[in-house]
């Protein structure tokens, strides 16, 4: 027999390590980002959305990548759909992952849902990724609308 | 209600989705195997740790073919925890939880596999992996294998 310590050892460990990542994940679930570097030089030209299916708001725009298996993805898009349809100038197009993988590496994309907001010129201004709450859905909405606009990570 | 321009357009997204299940289930379900895999780990290199390692298996086995609605772990969520907490109207679609199940019959397959051909680290190994996963499933809310698929999908040569 010999003392059961090494296993309880990498038991304990493996859990703390568990709950650190729990916990890290959860909280950058839907965090609002602003879009990296300048707004009018992004990588040349502005993607032609019309031609991905995706109608541009007057205002803005969410763009939701999402996966058959992702659940937070179905929350997320109920969430943007009541946000959008409360919004006449704020329209939501969701596009499958599977379906769409150039612009999945075009814009670096590398979990489901990620939500991109863009303007009226179809560039990015904001994005967040993980499961959006709607008072994260209507920050990321005010991103670059005003000076005092720059997200501060909202969280639930 | 009918205004167009305020409505989310789901053509690209994912298709008709099957009848919901209560998202607790799984998560409870996933409880329960965390519980066995820790007990796994204690075990260690024994033949009980491989024994139980594929009890383990076959249960994800069972959740990857019939959903995680269809495993034992469901039917004591039902039967025992069910009636006390008492139901909810709120539904999810059970294909992620299948997908996690089948993630985790990866996992430990692999465990019980290696185990039997006498890599006997194997077993806490695939344990462990398997653990964590569960316990982010079921304290967190967190499909890790959804959560990699699409990094998976992006280096995954196109179909």
């Amino acid at each position: 027999m010999t003392p059961a310590v090494l296993p309880a050892l990498l038991l304990l460990v493996t859990l703390l390590a568990t709950v650190v990542l729990g916990a890290w994940w959860r909280r950058r679930q839907g965090v609002v980002r602003s879009a990296r570097g300048e707004p009018d030089d992004a990588a040349g030209a502005v993607v032609d959305w019309a031609a991905h299916g995706v109608d541009l708001g007057e205002r803005r725009t969410f763009v939701q990548f999402s996966a058959e298996l992702c659940a937070p993805c179905r929350a997320t898009a109920r969430v943007l759909g009541e946000v959008s349809a409360s919004h006449p100038d704020v329209t939501h197009r969701e596009m499958d992952v599977d379906d769409h993988l150039d612009l999945v590496r075009a814009f670096g994309v590398l979990r489901t849902p990620t939500v991109l907001v863009l303007d009226a010129q179809g560039r990015e201004v904001a994005r967040a990724s993980g499961g959006m709450n709607r008072a994260q859905a209507l920050a990321a909405l005010a991103v670059g609308e005003g000076p005092e606009t720059v997200p501060a990570g909202v969280r639930a | 209600m009918s205004d167009e321009a305020g409505r989310t357009e789901t053509a690209a997204g994912p298709g008709d989705a099957p009848v919901g299940i209560d998202p607790r289930g799984p998560r409870a379900g996933a409880g329960i195997t965390a519980l066995l895999l820790a007990v796994v780990i204690l075990l260690w290199t024994s033949t009980a740790a491989l024994v139980l390692l594929a009890v383990v298996a076959a249960s994800f086995l069972l959740g990857a073919v019939r959903g995680a609605q269809g495993t034992w772990q469901a039917w004591v969520f039902r039967t025992v925890l069910l009636p006390r907490i008492g139901p909810t109207a709120e539904r999810e679609d059970p294909r992620p939880p299948r997908f996690a199940q089948a993630v985790g019959l990866v996992i430990t397959g692999a465990g019980v596999v290696l185990g039997l051909l006498g890599v006997a680290a194997a077993v806490p190994v695939a344990a462990v992996l398997a653990l964590v996963a569960a316990v982010l499933n079921a304290a967190f809310g967190l499909c890790l294998g959804c959560e990699l698929y699409l990094l998976l999908r992006r280096v995954a040569p196109a179909r």
